[in-house]
Parts: C-alpha cells; structure tokens; sequence
C-alpha cells in the first residue's frame, strides 16, 4: 500500500470535510438566530406578524439544523475516512463538486423559505416552494439534489475503504450511510391520505435520530475514543457491534411511538411502547463505556475541548434522548404529552444533547490538525474561550429544556387532560402565567446558547493560531 | 479488560447485530404492510373522503373506553352532495393547501407539528365554531380573513392571511372535515364536540 498522500498538513478528505464544517458552523449560527425569533414571537406575536410568520422562522430553524448537522456528519465522515481506510480519497474533485451542489442547493431553498415563504395548493408549489412537511421541508427539486449528493458521497466513501482497507468501523459506517440515504426516500412522495403521509414522514425521522443518525455518531465515538485516548480498537469495535445490536433492536420498531394516534393500528401502542422503552438501553451502555474507558485510561487527552464535548455527547444523548424521550414514550403518558412542549423539551435536549456535541467535538479535532497538530491540552492560549461556549451552549440547553419541560407540563395539564385540545382549550395553556414564564425563561437560555455559539465560531477561528507547539505525529 | 471473554467476542456481537436488525426489519416490514393496508382510505380507521358529504361524531366508546369518531346521517359540505371522486378531488385540494401554506409549522396535525397554534386534528368539530349552522360559513370567513376574524383569547396571536382562494379554503375545510373522521385512538382525549343534531336510531 502506498502511502497516503499529505496536502499542506490535511488528508485530500479532510480538505473537504472543513468545507463541510466551516458551513456547518454557519447554518449553526442562523439557526441560533431563527430559534431566537420563533421563540420571540411566542411572547411577542405582533413581532413581524404576516412579514416573517411563525411557521417562516420555525421552518428555517429547523431545517438549517438539519441541515447543518448533516453538513457536519458528512464533514465528520470525509475526515475520518482516509486514516480508518489507510488510503487516499478516491474522489477528491467529485467530492468538491458534491460540497458546492449542495450548498448552493441549499442557499436557494432558504432564500425561497424567506422571499416567496408560501403558494397556492398546487403540486408545483410542493416542487419549488417547499412541502410543508416537518424537518423535510425542502421542495422536491432539492430533495432530488440531496439524494444525488448523497449518493456521490456515499461512492466516494465506500470506494475509499475499497481501495484500502476495511474494519468493523468502517463497515457499519458505510452499511449506515446506505440505511440513512435509504430512508430519506420514504419522504420524498405525495399523499393526499394523512395517516399515510404521517406514517412515511415518521420513517425519515425516527429512523433517522433513532436509528440512522444514532448508529452514525456510534461509528464517529468509536473512532474518536481511539484517536483521543488511544482506546483498544478490538474493545472498541465489540462495543460497537453491542451498540448496533441494542440501538436497531430496540429503535426499529421503537419507530411505534410515533404510531398511536395517526389512525394506526392498536396493536402500535403496544409494539411501539415496548420497543421504545427499550431504546434508552444502549444510550446508558454508551455512558457506562465511556466512563470506564475515559477513567481507566490516564485522561492526558492532547485535545481539550473535543474530549469534552465527547463527553457532553454521551451524557447529553442519554439525558436528551434517553431520559426526555422515555418521559413521554408510554401511550398513557403521551396521550396528554403528544404535540405539546413536552415534545419541544425532548426535541432540544435531544438533538443538542445527541448531534450538536458530537459536531462540535469533530470541529476541534479538525481545527487542531488544521492549525498543525497543536497541542490543545492545559497549556492552551485563551482556553476561556473554549469554556465559555462549552459552559454557555450547555447551561443554556439544559435550562430551556428545563423551561420548556415546565411548559408542557401546563399544557399538558390544562389543554389536554382539562381542556380536551379544543381551541379554547389550547389558549387556557397559552394564557398561563406559568406557561407564559417559561416561555419567557426559554428566551433567556436561548440568548445564552446565541452567546455560546458566537464564542463557538470566535474560538474555532482563533483557537492555537499563537501556540506553537505541535505535539503529535498522526500516523 | 483485555483478556478475551467469551461474551465479549468481536464475532459474536458481529453475528448478533446482524440477526438482531435483520429480524427487526422484517417484522417492521410485515407490520408495514398490515398498517398500510389499515390506513388507506375507504377502511374502518380512516374512511373514504366522501365521508364528507355525511355528520361526524366524536363520542364515547364505551368497549374501547376512549372517544372514537360515528359516522352519522347524510349531512353534505357546503350543501352540495359530492361522490367519491369530486370528494377526492376537493380533499387533495385541502391537502395541497395545508402543505403549500406550511400549517404543520404553526398547528400540529394528529398532534404532530408545531406548538404555536391550536391541534387541528378535530377542529371540524370545535366548540369555538358555535353552532352546526353557522359552522361552515365561519370557518369559510375564518381562513379567508384570520386576521380580521381573530379570537386569540385575549394572547394577541393572530393566524396571517395566507392568501388562500376561496376554493382552496372549501378544499381545507373538506379536508379538516374528513380528518376529524380518522380513528385516532382516542386522541385528543376528553375533546368536548360542538353540538350536533343526532338522527334517533
Ligand atoms: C403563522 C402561524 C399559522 C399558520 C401558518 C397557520 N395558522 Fe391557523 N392559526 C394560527 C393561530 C395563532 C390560530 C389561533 C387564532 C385565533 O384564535 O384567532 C389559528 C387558528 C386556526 C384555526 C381555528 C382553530 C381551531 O382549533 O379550529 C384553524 C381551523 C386554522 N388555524 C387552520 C389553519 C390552516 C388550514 C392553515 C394552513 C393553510 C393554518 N391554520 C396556518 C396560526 C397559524
Ligand atoms: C438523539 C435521539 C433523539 C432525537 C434527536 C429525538 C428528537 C425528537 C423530536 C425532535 C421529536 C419531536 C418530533 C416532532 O416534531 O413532532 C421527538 C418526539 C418523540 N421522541 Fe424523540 N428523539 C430522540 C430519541 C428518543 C428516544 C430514545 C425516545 C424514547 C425513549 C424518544 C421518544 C420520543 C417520543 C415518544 C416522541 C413523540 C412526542 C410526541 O408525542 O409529540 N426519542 N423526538
Ligand atoms: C437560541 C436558542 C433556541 C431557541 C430560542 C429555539 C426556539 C425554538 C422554537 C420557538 C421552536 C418552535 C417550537 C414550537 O413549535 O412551539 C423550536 C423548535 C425546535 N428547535 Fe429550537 N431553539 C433554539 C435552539 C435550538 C437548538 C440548539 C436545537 C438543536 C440542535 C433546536 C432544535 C429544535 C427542534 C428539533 C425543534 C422542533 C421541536 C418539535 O417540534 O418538537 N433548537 N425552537
Ligand atoms: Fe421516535
């Protein structure tokens, strides 16, 4: 085998994987600043009443998320793959292509989300405006774009590992990524039936976060507990096996919780309550190895902040997927829970906790090769900086989830279990003045995670450019 | 750690993900194909759209213990009697309308959706639509002009003018019509119906 080949410091994939991440970074920011004015517009509905609605800034929030966080898991990918393989990227240039396509792609969609925002009810509207469809908003157009960037992406991983060499990483990894662009397809079809378009949209999401996504940033962790502190990779490897065992056992059919009220069977409340109770299972074996692998290894990490934004990752999934999303998994629970903030709270917890820590672990492990294998350990320049995102985007997640827990919990109480959902029964909850509270609580831990984030993308930019000191040999 | 346990085999866990997901999958895939079967419309859980042109009731069903929607007496939208393709037809158009004017990211829709606007799944049969026979036109003049006809229970949050025509808004109002028809479980729990006249059986 011949030697992979070295530009300027970075592997041919890890050129593109900073685009990918440098991106990232950037959608991560605007969604910051949609989240903040969707959740301004809940205490203050005048605030660009019928200019920027609600469902405009909802929408842009949530889709520059997802979008930002599979930026980041293909940058992640792209980053990793020539090392684990042992061999050169296959396709350097279509790769840039791919990265290009993509973001323009998707610079035109959310200018379309602003400027044009809604259309008649008309299919052509589904294909060039957006499909009013949850998380997969995108027209129909960009979900063709997406799918052909996925598979150009997928070519040039798989072929990556081909060329060199397989592992067990290497092989769920790629296994994944088929499941994960597979999936997507399920979302990409009209139906005037609504059970029927809920029970496909349900496919995309649940076996995406609970399945899909979940197994990917397992690949990700794998790889990042032997390259922060050198973890056996037959240890690793068997954990992994274990994680994919207990996450598809369980998240599979767990997709059932999503079934007991779209006009599905019974039998869903029973199947779905089961399997999803399971789920929280493998998130607490990931803790539990982490831990033990963190505390019997000697912690003298050369990465700092990617070490602990892993660590964030394992306890942030288990209390945001595991713990927030098993509150309200039983269908006698999530009867009054359903479509409440109960959902918000889980949801954010969730995805921080889960796919944002992760992402931002990737960023530092990157930055650090990038500006020449510094050391980014205790004696770090304006380590601060680092700490204070950390510090902000956590306490400010873990408080909205705590504010916007509150909220359900009235909602659940006065518009559910009181109110009978009506429309009146909706403003009792609104109206609360605990509700109103929390709301207004959200706002501030949002500005707290604003904060964090903007200190996030300061610290990246700047991060060891003054230290001179490079520290290890990547072999 | 390092010595090789049995359990702890890299082979084994290989093997035991595999057969784990495989299973998974194929049991998710029959029960993919039974609920789909189950939900398409024209069954039991989720009627034909025609099931426009006749009154619907959300009551209590005392052998499921839970609220489930009765399918009563003929009692046509708008007046005007539609069969099954004309109801089709105006059902799509609602559809349209709610994905192309983006609802699902304001109201949720069978509780999935957004958080900043009331549940739709049974807003056909609200109490806040007053009584059966001014139903219609309020909601016709509701999603015509939100603005001007706002409630907000004293919040000031106001649905926009989405610029719908008068055809879409009739498609959406067929369209919340027929959802309300849809055997949900029992969700939304303890939901109070507007007044309806009840043919005696
Ligand atoms: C920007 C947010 C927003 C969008 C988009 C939106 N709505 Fe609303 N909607 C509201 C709010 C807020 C209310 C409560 C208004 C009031 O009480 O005056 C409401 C009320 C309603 C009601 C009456 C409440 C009930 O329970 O019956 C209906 C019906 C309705 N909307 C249907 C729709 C449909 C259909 C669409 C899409 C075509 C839509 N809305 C889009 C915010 C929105
Ligand atoms: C990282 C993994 C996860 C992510 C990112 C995530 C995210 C979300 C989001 C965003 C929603 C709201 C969907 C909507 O908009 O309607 C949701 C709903 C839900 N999640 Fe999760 N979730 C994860 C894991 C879990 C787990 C492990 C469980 C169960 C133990 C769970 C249980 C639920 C339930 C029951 C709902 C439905 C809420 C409702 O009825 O409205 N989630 N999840
Ligand atoms: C500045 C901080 C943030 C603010 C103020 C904010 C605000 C909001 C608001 C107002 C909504 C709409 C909820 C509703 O429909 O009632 C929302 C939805 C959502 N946000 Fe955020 N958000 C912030 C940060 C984040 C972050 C960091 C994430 C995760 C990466 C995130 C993920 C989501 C998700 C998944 C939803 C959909 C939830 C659901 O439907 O259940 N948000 N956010
Ligand atoms: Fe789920």
């Amino acid at each position: 085998m011949k030697t992979p080949s070295v530009i300027k410091g970075l592997r041919l994939g890890q050129q593109i994987a900073i685009k990918y991440f440098f991106a990232a970074m950037i959608l991560f920011c605007a969604q910051m600043i949609f989240g903040l004015i969707a959740g301004l517009q809940f205490i203050l509905p005048e605030f660009l009443y019928q200019i920027l609605d609600f469902n405009v800034t909802r929408m842009v929030h949530i889709n520059a998320m997802i979008i930002w966080l599979l930026f980041g898991f293909m940058g992640s990918v792209y980053w990793l793959v020539e090392d684990e393989a042992g061999s050169d990227l296959v396709g350097y240039k279509l790769g840039n292509i791919g990265f290009w396509v993509l973001l323009i792609a998707v610079i035109v969609v959310v200018l379309v989300y602003l400027i044009v925002q809604v259309g008649p009810g008309t299919e052509s509207s589904l294909w060039f405006i957006n499909e009013g469809r949850e998380y997969i908003e995108a027209p129909r157009w960009a979900d063709i774009g997406i799918v052909a960037v996925m598979l150009i992406f997928f070519y040039n991983i798989a072929a990556t590992f081909s060329k060199g060499k397989w592992s067990g990483i290497s092989g769920v990894l790629v296994l994944d990524l088929l499941a994960l662009a597979g999936v997507y397809l399920a979302g990409m079809f009209y139906s005037t039936n609504i059970s029927i378009d809920q029970f496909w949209w349900w496919w995309v999401v649940h076996l995406w976060v609970e399945a899909t996504w979940e197994v990917l940033v397992a690949c990700i962790m794998a790889w990042g507990l032997i390259q922060t502190i050198g973890a056996s990779r037959k240890i690793v490897t068997t954990w992994l096996y274990v994680e994919v065992a207990l996450m598809f056992g369980s998240g599979i059919l767990g997709l059932g919780h999503h079934y007991f009220w779209i006009g599905t069977p019974e039998y869903w409340l029973t199947v779905g309550g089961f399997f999803s109770a399971l789920e929280p299972i493998p998130l607490v074996a990931m803790l539990v190895h982490a831990v033990y692998d963190a505390g019997t290894k000697n912690l003298k990490v050369s990465n700092h902040p990617a070490f602990a934004w892993f660590i964030a990752h394992v306890f942030g999934n288990f209390l945001g997927a595991g713990v927030w999303g098993f509150f309200q998994t039983l269908p006698q629970i999530n009867l009054y829970t359903h479509g409440t903030q109960w959902s918000a709270s889980h949801g954010h917890l969730a995805f921080f906790g889960a796919y944002v820590t992760i992402n931002v672990a990737m960023f530092y492990m990157a930055v650090q090769k990038l500006r020449g294998n510094i050391a980014m350990g205790s004696g770090l320049l304006n380590k601060y900086r680092w700490k204070t995102s950390l510090i902000l985007l956590n306490v400010g997640a873990l408080g909205m989830t705590v504010a916007l827990l509150i909220a359900g919990y009235e909602q659940a109480f006065i518009e559910r279990a009181v109110g009978g959902s009506t429309w009146s029964g909706y403003f009792s909850a609104q109206r609360d003045s605990t509700f109103i509270a929390s709301m207004h609580w959200r706002m501030l831990f949002g500005i707290l995670m604003t904060v964090g984030t903007f200190f996030l993308a300061w610290d990246l930019l700047t991060i060891g450019k003054k230290n001179k000191n490079p520290v290890f040999e990547t072999t | 750690m390092n010595k090789e346990v049995k359990w702890m085999s890299e082979s084994l866990w290989k093997k035991i993900a595999i057969w784990v997901t495989s299973l998974m999958l194929l049991i998710l895939v029959a029960l993919t194909f039974d609920t789909v079967s189950q939900i398409t419309e024209g069954t039991s859980r989720v009627p034909d759209y025609s099931v426009i042109n006749n009154k619907i009731f959300y009551e209590y069903d005392k052998k499921r213990d839970i609220l489930a929607p009765v399918i009563g007496e003929l009692s046509p939208l708008f007046g005007k009697e539609l069969d099954k393709s004309e109801a089709k037809e105006l059902v799509n158009l609602g559809k349209l309308t709610i994905q192309a004017k983006n609802c699902m990211n304001c109201h949720t829709i069978l509780g999935n959706g957004a958080y900043y606007a009331p549940d739709l799944t049974k807003a056909w049969l609200d109490k806040g639509w007053g009584s059966e026979s001014v139903r219609e036109t309020l909601m016709l003049s509701f999603l015509l002009d939100p603005e001007t006809n706002a409630r907000s229970f004293g919040t000031n949050r106001k649905m926009p003018n989405l610029g719908m025509s008068e055809e879409e808004a009739r498609g959406v109002i067929a369209y919340l019509k027929w959802m309300s028809s849809i055997d949900t479980n029992g969700f939304p729990a303890h939901f109070e119906s507007i007044e309806q006249d009840k043919e005696s059986k």
